[in-house]
C-alpha cells in the first residue's frame, strides 16, 4: 500500500491538493471568485478531454468545440423539455460521444491522414456554428425549447440534485460538483491510460503501423478514445450551460476550439496536469485582459501562443518535470559531493 | 511432405505498367529459415510487403496455413501469428524499450505474464542497460534489437525480417546472426537481405529474386556456386 502511494507520489499530491482546495475555497472566497473558479474547473474538464485524444491518442482534433457545443445545446434543450437535470446531463454526454463515434468511424476506418482529421473536425464545428446561428425565429424549436439563433437560449435551469427538480444546486454546490468532477476525470483518465487500452493508445500515437503489426486494431482504439473525448467535452458543455444558465452559438466557434488547443500548448499536451493548469491560467488571463480596454484579448492570446510554441514547444508541465527538476537536482548534487569530501577529510 | 506454413500461388503485383512481382509460386515449410536475396529492384521488398499484407496483390494468393491473407487487414494478419520486422526499425520511439515490449506482450498475456515475457526478451537481447531509455535515443543497432525483441514478445508462428542487419556494426552483425539462428530453433523465419556475407552465416535455403521472378531456389552452396546468380549480381545479364 505504502509502496503504491510512494510510486505515485505526484498523483497523491495532486489528489490531496485537489481535495484541500475543494474544502477550503468555498470558505475562503467570495461568491464572485467562487463562480469564476467553478468556470475554470469546467474548462479544465474540457481541456482534459482534448488532452486525452490529442496528447495521448494523437488525434488532431481542431474542432473540439463541436462536442462541447453539442453537449451544451443538448443539455439546454433537454432540461427545458424535461424540467429535471439528471437525464439531460447523461444525454449531454451520450450525444457528443455518439457523434464522435460516428465521425470517428468514417475517419479512422477510411484511414485518412492526420491532417484531414484536423480539417474535417474543424469543418464540423463550423457547420454546427452556422446552422445553430441560423435558427432565429419561433419556427426553430425542439419541444418547448426555442433555439434562438445568434441570440442564444436564456434562462436555462441549473443542475439539481438527481431526480429532485426543486433541489437546485447553489453556487457552492455547483463548485463542489464541478471541482469533484474535474478530480474524478483527472484520476479516471490516469487509470485508463495505465490499462492495456491506454498503453496501446499511446503506442498508436507513437507508431500506428507497428501497433497493427502486433495484432491490435488501431482503428477501434482510436474510435473508442475519440468517443470518450467527445463524452467528456459534452460533459464540460453541459456544466458550462448549467453554470451560466445561458448558451449561444459561440460555444461552437473556431475561437473556442483554438482556445482549447492553446491551453494544451501552454500546459503541455503530453500530460494531463499541464492542460488543466493551462486552461486555468489562460482563462484567468483572458478575464484579466477583458477588464482593460488597451489591447484586444485575442491579440494577447495569440502572442502567448507564439511565445510558447517558439520557446517552450512542449508546454510548461514537461518543461518542469524534464528540464527544471533535473536541473535543480544537479545543483544539489555537487554540493552534496563536496560535503562528502569534507566528511572524509575529517575522518 | 507436410503442408507448407506459408505459400504463394501465382502472386503478382503491378504498379501501373511496372511488374514488380510476376507470378511467384513460393512455399515455406514449418521450422524453416529461408533467405530471400536479389539485386536492387528485384522485387524482394514488394514480395515481402505482399506476404505481410502491407500491399494488396494484383493477382494470385498468399496462403498462411491455408488461410488467404491477401485481403485481410494488417492487424488480422498479425493475429494469425505473422511477426514483422521492417527495414527501417518500426518501434515506439517515445516509449522506453521495456514499454515497447510490453505493448507487444500484452496482446497475448495478462499483466503478470506479460511482464515476465518482457523480462525474458530483455535478457535474451541484453537490453537491460538501456531498457528504461526512450527507444528514440538508442543507437540504430540497438533499436534493431528492440524491434526483434518486440516481434518475439508477440509470440509469432512465423517471423519475417526485412534486412535485419542493416546499419549495424560488424560486432552487432555477428551477434544478430547468432540471434537469428537461435530464434530459428523455435520459429520459422523468412529473411530478406542483400548482404551476401551476412547471408552466408545464417542461411540454409535461399530463394533468388531477379526482375520480379524467382531466378532459382536452392541450398547455400548451390546458390553461391551458380553462374546465373553471379551474373545477376554482377550485371552480366543486362550486358548480354
Amino acid at each position: 500500500m505504502i509502496a503504491v502511494l510512494r510510486a505515485n507520489r505526484g498523483l497523491v499530491a495532486v489528489g490531496l491538493i485537489g481535495v484541500a482546495l475543494l474544502i477550503a475555497l468555498p470558505l475562503a472566497l467570495d461568491l464572485f471568485d467562487l463562480l469564476q473558479i467553478t468556470l475554470y474547473a469546467i474548462l479544465a474538464i474540457l481541456a482534459l478531454s482534448l488532452a486525452f485524444i490529442w496528447g495521448y491518442g494523437g488525434i488532431l482534433c481542431f474542432g473540439h468545440s463541436a462536442f462541447f457545443g453539442l453537449g451544451a445545446y443538448t443539455y439546454a434543450v433537454a432540461v427545458i423539455n424535461i424540467g429535471e437535470s439528471t437525464a439531460p446531463l447523461v444525454l449531454a454526454m451520450l450525444l457528443p460521444a455518439a457523434l464522435a463515434a460516428a465521425l470517428g468511424y468514417f475517419m479512422f476506418y477510411a484511414r485518412i491522414s492526420d491532417i484531414y482529421v484536423g480539417v474535417i473536425t474543424l469543418t464540423l464545428t463550423l457547420i454546427f456554428y452556422n446552422c445553430i446561428n441560423a435558427t432565429a425565429g419561433s419556427a426553430y424549436r425542439i419541444g418547448d425549447a426555442y433555439l434562438g439563433g445568434f441570440n442564444g437560449m436564456p434562462n436555462i435551469p441549473s443542475l439539481n440534485i438527481p431526480f429532485l427538480p426543486d433541489e437546485t444546486l447553489e453556487p457552492v454546490g455547483m463548485f463542489l460538483l464541478c471541482g469533484g468532477l474535474l478530480l474524478i476525470t483527472y484520476f479516471a483518465l490516469h487509470a485508463l491510460l495505465a490499462t492495456r487500452f491506454g498503453r496501446v493508445l499511446i503506442a498508436i500515437r507513437e507508431n500506428e503501423q507497428r501497433v497493427e503489426f502486433l495484432g491490435y486494431d488501431a482503428r477501434l482504439h482510436k474510435l473508442a478514445a475519440f468517443a470518450i473525448g467527445g463524452a467528456l467535452a459534452g460533459l464540460a458543455g453541459c456544466l458550462y450551460v448549467a453554470w451560466g444558465n445561458y448558451v449561444s452559438p459561440p460555444v461552437f466557434s473556431v475561437v473556442q476550439s483554438a482556445q482549447i488547443i492553446i491551453w494544451l500548448m501552454v500546459g503541455g499536451s503530453g500530460t494531463l496536469l499541464g492542460p488543466v493548469l493551462g486552461a486555468i491560467a489562460i482563462s484567468w488571463l483572458t478575464l484579466k485582459i477583458g477588464t482593460q480596454q488597451l489591447v484586444n484579448a485575442s491579440v494577447i492570446l495569440g502572442a502567448v501562443l507564439l511565445v510558447f510554441v517558439l520557446l517552450v514547444p512542449r508546454g510548461v508541465a514537461p518543461m518542469v518535470t524534464d528540464t527544471l527538476v533535473p536541473w535543480l537536482l544537479s545543483l544539489r548534487r555537487p554540493a552534496a559531493g563536496s560535503h562528502e569530501i569534507a566528511q572524509q577529510g575529517k575522518a | 511432405m507436410s503442408a507448407p506454413l506459408i505459400e504463394t500461388r501465382g502472386l503478382s503485383k503491378y504498379f501501373g505498367g511496372v511488374q514488380a512481382v510476376r507470378n511467384i509460386d513460393f512455399s515455406l515449410a514449418e521450422g524453416e529459415l529461408r533467405c530471400l536475396i536479389g539485386p536492387n529492384g528485384a522485387g524482394k521488398s514488394t514480395f515481402f510487403k505482399l506476404l505481410t499484407g502491407q500491399i494488396k496483390p494484383t493477382g494470385g494468393a498468399v496462403l498462411f496455413r491455408g488461410t488467404d491473407v491477401a485481403n485481410l487487414q494488417a492487424h488480422q494478419i498479425a493475429r494469425l501469428g505473422i511477426g514483422i520486422k521492417t527495414q527501417v526499425p518500426s518501434v515506439f520511439n517515445g516509449l522506453t524499450a521495456r514499454q515497447n515490449l510490453w505493448v507487444a506482450a500484452a496482446r497475448h498475456d495478462r499483466r503478470k505474464n506479460a511482464d515476465a515475457a518482457v523480462e525474458t526478451q530483455i535478457e535474451r537481447f541484453g537490453l537491460s542497460r538501456f531498457a528504461d531509455k526512450p527507444v528514440g535515443q538508442l543507437a540504430h543497432g540497438q533499436r534493431q534489437w528492440v524491434e526483434l525483441a518486440l516481434v518475439l514478445c508477440g509470440k509469432p508462428n512465423l517471423i519475417l525480417l526485412d534486412e535485419p542487419a542493416a546499419g549495424m556494426t560488424e560486432e552487432e552483425r555477428v551477434r544478430t546472426a547468432e540471434i537469428i539462428r537461435e530464434i530459428n530453433r523455435e520459429h520459422p523465419l523468412i529473411v530478406v537481405e542483400h548482404d551476401m556475407s551476412f547471408i552466408r552465416t545464417i542461411a540454409r535455403r535461399i530463394t533468388v529474386f531477379d526482375r520480379g521472378s524467382v531466378l532459382m531456389e536452392g541450398d547455400v552452396d548451390e546458390v553461391f556456386g551458380s553462374q546465373a546468380v553471379r551474373d545477376v549480381y554482377l550485371g552480366h545479364q543486362a550486358a548480354a
